[in-house]
């Protein structure tokens, strides 16, 4: 009875799948996503966290619009936390504290968003590193380094508009910093600024139009970028590092089904873990410490968020030039904070193509590079790297000065010196360890631990340790298995009773037809394919000019995806259709 | 390093991989489908204990929540709810899961015939703009353009009506007599501060301005000015000086006066001006001493302004030396 049910049940499960496939040509997409292969290296992980940590800001986000109010208009706070009741303050600021000390979970969520915010930043960036060192951004991959390039931009700006919302102290400052270095834009600054803070500074609607911008234009736009990005990589596949198989033709790794979609979602709920870690226990913008907006307060010294930091430093190292021409000058900040961003952005947006133009390499790349087997871009990188570390610092001069007990004005002079000095010196010890490492044949490679054992009688001996099957891996190289044959069923044999398949199913089934390797035992549908319809894919794989190939319109967002036998490569579809056991059976 | 159209060229040579990867070996594929873990058992025990504890953890965040709630514990049991789920999968993932590994062919990105069959598509349009027609292309052009900068136009009201490009910006309400006040509006008299000590000060009746916040100081009991503007010497009655508290650098209020060393600092970017030097810039970004109010009493002794502040104040910007 029961296997019963459940063959029954199964049936129904078939037919509603059947329907669907019908209608929206699922089958063949889903399949397509299924066998998705992800290489597996722990670098990878990087992309995922700023992926996920975007969306907790989604989450949080939400939930705090819900109750956060954009009005910089002036009210006695008369809320619950006692030492600002009383106090003068906007309805902005009150509406976080409100949050933070009356809503459920307001103060868990609006330090998870703050949090998260921090990581995605940070993690954009990593990850932003391991593209570049391991040369991912190579042809044809540019598109993705300028989209990606472009959300780090967008991530910086929409993160520095969510700090100054709150409308407290410090944040208050940093809004009267921003308006400052805009304004010095020779031309357009004044009425940009003007536009943006709705009047010359502080402006009649700072927060209104910060507010807007912050949930709705940027997130929409990086949302919009993302998508972009990820069905970017998904139509190019993934990069790889080479070994275990892995060529420039092939991918070689965990599918998404099962394996990597629990995986990654795992990982999403583990990077949701950390965030929520951060956000109940480690305390950040205490708002209700710093005070309401209030310029004659600011008198402290004040530090941006780190990822700021840097274009602060520059602000702060940069010496006090001013150019006058008759009736204009261009302002001191727009020279650090403007125009050498511009260069270091533009650097970086160009740098795939001012590589590609050096070393004339115009090919394409799917095997990533070791960093140390590329010493000239690894120096470029750490050099890089160096100066932005260097302006970091000058972004806490003050603090530093502090703690070494010795003046600003000196460090700021050594921060300058050193501006110039260290990116050179990291750039030159980085190549110079990255040829060591390529001289050495073992370099990268972990040597089996060994378990030493002292006998009874003084001796000792090495064994080497038994390794996890997962380790193993690496040494044994168990050879990849296609992908394809493994999660594709037999085709149903009434699907080619001749004089039912129509060109266009069969050039389908071609097109879903198993892996190369793996043709022979498994595909009865082999036997009728292209060879017999006029006008399928092979056609146009003979290279055959001005005979476009009809495409199935199966599939909604991969159309021109390859399993099996598309590839010039792959021998199965080119043997089935010109092969002498063409119709065979 | 040749291969410019990519792994797929129909017109290249065969890639490296010409030959077939992967296998239909049976004992293989069995190894490859078998979970990784050398003790599945105790995975699962892992992965199943995983999954209790957040079924756990939503209890306790239940109660607390009526409980009116407690950021650390919010925290940390969402850190068990989450971090239970995530790690139990992964590792169900990781573990229980095919081994794999997995290869799959890499897609035709190109090929020769579909770029030229997507140029003769292309041309199938090209009877619509051919000869006279393409006058019709740039009016239309010309229409969308004009189209797109009239649509943004509405956009000016982001600003309040009469704002415009250059300003006036940094136009203070400090005029001849107008009365030196704190920021609860009381006067200041020339008793106020000791030497040494200072205060931000507004006109009457402005407490609120940005532009207008001054530094008052004392700086001594008699007035000071630099030995090359002697001029300034009665600016500043019985040593009282005061200063646009904008820092020409990017802003920010020049609030910590070092009394010691007769130093003002921008708490921002840390740029230093000389108090007794007319607050010219000693060190820092700053590209500009602060502009001095000059300053005189009253009859009652109550501090007022000489004159309005001769520049505009604040930072620097492309249009400041024409006003």
């Amino acid at each position: 009875m029961r296997g019963k049910a459940a063959e029954a049940g199964k049936k129904a499960a078939a037919k509603q799948g059947r329907d669907l496939d019908e209608r929206l040509g699922l089958a063949s997409a889903g399949r397509w996503m299924l066998n998705y292969i992800f290489p597996d290296h722990w670098s990878f992980m990087l992309g995922e966290i700023a992926l996920y940590s975007f969306i907790i800001l989604l989450l949080t986000g939400v939930y705090l619009a819900f109750f956060f109010v954009d009005s910089a208009h002036e009210i006695i706070y008369h809320g619950s936390y006692v030492p600002l009741q009383g106090v003068k303050m906007s309805e902005a600021y009150a509406s976080t504290l409100q949050i933070s000390f009356n809503l459920r979970a307001g103060l868990v969520i609006r330090q998870m968003h703050h949090w998260a915010a921090l990581i995605f930043i940070g993690a954009i960036g990593i990850h932003m590193c391991r593209i570049f060192f391991t040369g991912a951004f190579r042809k044809p991959r540019e598109i993705n380094w300028t989209i990606g390039l472009t959300l780090m931009i967008l991530a910086l700006l929409n993160g520095f508009f969510g700090y100054s919302l709150p409308d407290d102290l410090i944040s208050g400052g940093g809004l009267r910093i921003f308006y400052s270095v805009f304004e010095s834009i020779p031309f357009v600054g004044t009425w940009a600024m003007e536009l943006l803070y709705g009047g010359p500074y502080p402006g009649t609607a700072v927060l209104s139009h910060f507010y807007v911008i912050h949930v709705f234009i940027l997130p929409l736009v990086i949302l919009g970028l993302l998508s972009a990005h990820l069905a970017i990589i998904m139509r190019q596949h993934h990069t790889q590092f080479p070994g275990k198989g892995a060529t420039e033709t092939n991918v070689v790794g965990t599918p998404m089904w099962p394996g990597y979609m629990a995986k990654s979602g795992g990982y999403f709920f583990m990077t949701m873990a950390v965030t929520a870690l951060l956000g109940g226990l480690a305390q950040i913008n205490p708002i209700w410490l710093f005070g309401p907006y209030d310029p004659i307060r600011i008198s402290t010294f004040t530090q941006p968020d780190w990822y700021i930091g840097w274009l602060d430093g520059a602000l702060r190292l940069w010496p006090n030039w001013e150019t006058h021409f008759p009736g204009h000058i261009i302002a001191n900040t727009f020279y650090p904070a403007v125009i050498l961003p511009g260069i270091i952005f533009n650097i970086l947006y160009a740098y795939p193509f001012l590589e590609a133009k050096l070393t004339g390499d115009k090919a394409y790349h799917n095997l990533l590079q070791r960093p140390r087997d590329v010493p000239g871009r690894t120096a470029f990188g750490a050099g890089f790297l160096a100066f932005f570390f260097v302006l970091l610092l000058g972004g806490s001069e003050d603090v530093i000065a502090v703690a070494f007990d010795t003046s600003v004005q000196s460090v700021v002079w050594v921060l300058r010196v050193g501006l110039f000095a260290i990116p050179p010196i990291v750039g030159a010890v980085a190549y110079l360890l990255c040829k060591e490492l390529s001289a050495v044949p073992s370099a990268g490679k972990r040597p089996l631990a060994n378990v030493i054992v002292r006998s009874v009688d003084g001796g000792y001996a090495a064994t080497p340790v038994e390794l996890h099957p997962l380790e193993a891996e690496h040494h044994e190289e168990l050879e990849p298995a296609p992908v394809g044959h493994v999660f594709v069923p037999e085709p149903e044999p009434q699907l080619v009773t001749a004089g039912v398949v129509s060109p266009a199913s069969a050039a389908e089934r071609t097109d879903r037809g198993p892996a190369p390797a793996t043709s022979a035992a498994s595909a009865p549908v082999q036997s009728t394919s292209a060879s017999d319809i006029p006008g399928v894919r092979q056609v146009s794989r003979q290279g055959t000019p001005g005979e476009p190939a009809p495409r199935s319109g199966r599939h909604l967002f991969f159309p021109r995806r390859s399993h099996g036998g598309e590839g010039p490569n792959g021998s199965n579809g080119d043997g089935a259709g010109t092969g002498p056991d063409s119709g065979s059976d | 390093m040749t291969d410019v159209r990519g792994p797929h060229d129909p017109s290249g040579a065969p890639g490296p991989s010409a030959a077939p990867i992967g296998t239909t070996d049976t004992e293989t594929y069995a190894a490859q489908l078998s979970v990784a873990a050398r003790n599945p058992k105790r995975v699962e025990l892992v992965v199943g204990a995983c999954f209790i504890l957040a079924i756990l953890s939503v209890f306790v965040l239940g109660w607390i929540y009526t409980q009116r709630g407690n950021p650390q514990i919010e925290g940390a049991m969402l850190f068990v709810l989450f971090g239970g789920i995530g790690f139990g999968m992964a590792a169900w993932g990781k573990y229980l899961m095919p081994r794999g590994p997995f290869v799959e062919e890499r897609e035709v990105l190109t090929s020769e015939a579909d770029e030229q069959a997507f140029a003769e598509t292309l041309k199938r349009g090209q009877v619509a703009i051919e000869g006279r027609r393409s006058f019709l292309l740039k009016l239309f052009l010309a229409a969308s353009g004009l189209m797109g900068a009239i649509l943004l136009f509405p956009l000016r009201s982001l600003t309040p009506a009469g704002a415009s490009a250059n300003g006036p910006f940094y136009k203070t309400e400090w005029k001849p007599g107008s009365l030196v006040v704190d920021e609860s509006n009381n006067p200041v008299h020339y008793s106020t501060l000791d030497v040494g000590g200072s205060m931000t000060v507004f006109p009457y009746g402005y407490t609120d301005s940005e532009d207008d916040q001054t530094l008052l100081i004392r700086a001594s009991l008699k007035p000071v000015a630099p030995p090359d503007q002697p001029e300034k010497l009665q600016w500043s009655p019985v040593g009282y000086l005061a200063f646009s508290k904008l820092c020409t650098h990017a802003g920010c209020p020049v609030g910590q006066y070092e009394a010691e060393y007769q130093k003002l600092l921008c708490p921002c970017h840390e740029s230093t001006f000389n108090v007794l030097d007319a607050c010219a810039v000693v060190f820092g970004p700053a590209p500009r001493p602060l502009p001095q109010l000059p300053l005189t009493l009253d009859s009652n002794g109550y501090l007022r302004a000489l004159s309005s502040y001769g520049e505009p104040v604040g930072p620097g910007f492309w249009y400041r030396d024409a006003l």
